[in-house]
């Protein structure tokens, strides 16, 4: 088993940096950081726009090949080089894998937990009104675009603020607030929370609560759950004790997968509600040619694809007994 | 496929033939046929809508202004007077196109690549699969992101090629595995060694034998390329002007959509309703044509690539 891990480990991490790098040529030839610095006002002379793209490493009539050699050094020693603006790339993500963390706790605890439970019940009650309609309800939702529940989620709170402030549709919260966490900030907090992670909410009851409705109806045939009943246990405990801790062992690893993978997913959520997390800088990277935080994103996209895959190999070996036995 | 009642009773003119009896099934599903209807009226809508207005979606109205719905502008106008209506319907022309052609491209590239693999194995397989799993390691919505800026010039029929070839890799696993079973069958063996080429026994032979699997991949696609494409026009990665999509139209419009929401909900309804559509009729068609089979995998599509939509089915009994 150890040996067969390392193995695959070995693959893996070799298939991370070939996208990696895959991601960094393709941002080096095709972005163009030179036009960041042009248009300025009063323009800037031409020598000096040359010499900071070569301090930072953008400058597109260096070979790609050079500048991949100059990053590929610094990402072996930990640095992932600096943005457009000069900042380093490290602190900028550290700094946005925080907000992301933030936003992302919550909303996935809470979304996967009703998620679970909503699918277990539909499955319990098959084919009466509410599998029916949380059916119905997670086949439009995952119909649409995450971009577009998050925009009529701000249109809705828009009507119900009626023009006061109470929910927050911008931002991680008020300027003032930066860094405290006093009651009155974590309320503030709270207002700006509220439609971002809703949103997230949203998306994962739906996507879970289809994966949990179908491993609960797979299990609620079988034979251990007569035998529990058998045993004279009420309906209730069998179901849950029974079922529903069998029937969540082959749904964990898969929430496990996503929950990481939306670290890099939540792209959509951080944009339309203004959080400068990992997912904005997925866009802003590309909008804005730099070509570092680019291949940062790529690398650590990359990267979480392979842990999310481990994790919910791991995971399945851990859980679920029929697999140890092999 | 045929039940030992179809055989024979019935009179010769009603033999139930395979599509007969795949339609009857898909005809029971409600939903199904909802979903359909739903998809011809989009397509008619598109098409024919635009004929019943005089305005056209290049046309600029400065005597209304962000004017909200009317009898002159049935969706109301933008911000520079354009015609909301004439606008949305363009970009559903795109988005439906778009979605549809990804999904037959990126179904035909994951039967291919996957079978193939299958079929030959060794080196064709290991060289196949280790793109598979480099694809999916691969931020796909960055990728298209970046790769935006180089294909700009060239038109949308480019964003179909690189939506599909980023959204093929799982199906061609499935495809594979069911490649893997198909290639011991007898009349397969007995092709191979009456000297048929291996190519025409893959494409003759192996893969009509997945058309169902295909056909219902190829529906789940195109929603997901919808939605993906969607997604990536919203940010300016997708489709440029002048094209407009149902992603373009929402992108331009949504800083306003707070006070105007028609602007935000006339396009994104669209969107919802291509995306519905094809969900129920994929739903139907896999209960019509595998009524105990694919059901159960339970699909992953990753997260991260929501911009390429998610697709988990529960078995329906």
């Amino acid at each position: 088993m150890g040996r067969y891990l390392l193995r695959r480990l070995a693959s893996y991490l070799v298939l991370v940096a070939v996208a990696a790098s895959l991601t960094y040529f393709l941002a080096g030839l095709s972005l163009n950081p030179r036009a960041r610095f042009e248009g300025r006002n009063p323009p800037l002379p031409e020598a000096a726009v040359t010499r900071t793209l070569d301090d930072y490493n953008l400058n597109p009539d260096t070979p790609v090949v050079a500048r991949f050699a100059r990053w590929a050094g610094d990402v072996a020693h930990g640095d992932l080089g600096r943005t457009i603006d000069g900042d380093s790339v490290n602190d900028d993500f550290g700094r946005r894998v925080g907000v992301s963390a933030r936003l992302l706790l919550l909303a996935t605890l809470a979304g996967s937990a009703l998620g679970v439970a909503v699918g277990a019940y539909g499955a319990i009650r098959q084919y009466r009104l509410f599998d029916r309609f949380s059916t119905l309800v997670s086949f439009f939702v995952l119909a649409m675009p995450v971009f577009v529940i998050g925009v009529a989620l701000k249109i809705g709170a828009t009507a119900l603020n009626e023009g006061t402030q109470t929910i927050k549709v911008l931002g991680e919260y008020d300027a003032q607030y930066a860094g405290r966490w006093d009651p009155a900030a974590l309320l503030n907090r709270a207002q700006h929370m509220l439609l971002p992670a809703l949103t997230l909410i949203i998306v994962q009851v739906a996507l879970y609560s289809r994966y949990q409705r179908s491993t609960m109806l797979d299990v609620l045939g079988a034979d251990f759950l007569r035998t529990a009943r058998a045993k004279g246990l009420r309906r209730r405990t069998a179901l849950v004790r029974h079922g529903l801790r069998t029937a969540v062992l082959p749904v964990v690893p898969l929430l496990v997968y996503n929950i990481v993978l939306l670290f890099a997913g939540a792209t959509f959520v951080e944009k339309t509600f203004g959080w400068h997390g990992m997912g904005e800088l997925l866009v802003d990277s590309v909008a804005g040619q730099d070509v570092n935080s680019v291949a940062a994103v790529g690398l650590f996209a990359a990267a979480l694809v392979v842990v999310a895959g481990l994790l919910a190999d791991l995971l399945y070996a851990a859980l679920d007994p029929r697999v140890r036995v092999r | 496929m045929r039940t030992a009642r179809a055989r024979g009773r019935t009179p010769r003119a009603e033999q139930p033939t395979r599509l007969r009896l795949t339609a009857r099934r898909f005809a029971r599903n409600r939903l199904a046929l909802l979903g359909l209807a739903l998809l011809v009226l989009l397509f008619l809508a598109a098409y024919a809508g635009p004929l019943l207005t005089r305005w056209d979606h290049r046309t600029h109205d400065f005597l209304s202004l962000l004017s909200g719905p009317s009898a002159d502008h049935w969706f109301g106008t933008t911000q520079s007077g354009l015609d909301l209506y004439a606008l949305t319907l363009r970009g559903l022309q795109k988005s439906l196109v778009i979605g549809l052609l990804v999904g037959v491209v990126s179904t035909s590239l994951s039967a291919v690549v996957g079978a193939f693999a299958g079929y030959f194995g060794g080196w064709t397989d290991r060289v196949l699969m280790g793109a598979v799993d480099l694809l999916l390691v691969m931020p796909a919505f960055l990728f298209v992101a970046v790769l935006s800026p180089l294909v700009r010039g060239s038109g949308w029929p480019v964003f179909v090629v690189l939506l599909a070839a980023f959204s093929w890799m799982i199906t061609g696993r499935v495809v594979r595995s069911v490649t893997l079973t198909l290639k011991e069958r007898e009349y397969v063996k007995a092709a191979k060694y009456l000297g048929v080429p291996a190519p025409v026994i893959v494409f003759r032979h192996i893969l009509p034998h997945m058309a169902s699997l295909l056909i219902i991949e190829a529906v789940i696609q195109a929603g997901a390329a919808v939605i993906g494409e969607s997604g990536l026009s919203y940010f300016g990665f997708g489709v440029q002007p002048p094209d407009v999509s149902l992603g373009t139209v929402i992108a331009d419009n949504t800083n306003m959509a707070a006070s105007y929401p028609w602007l935000f909900f006339f396009p994104a309804g669209c969107l919802v309703l291509i995306g519905v559509s094809l969900a129920f009729v994929g739903d139907g068609l896999r209960d019509a044509l595998d009524p105990d089979a694919a059901g159960a995998r339970a699909r992953v599509r990753r997260r991260g690539k929501r911009a390429y939509g998610v697709v988990a089915e529960g078995r329906r009994r």
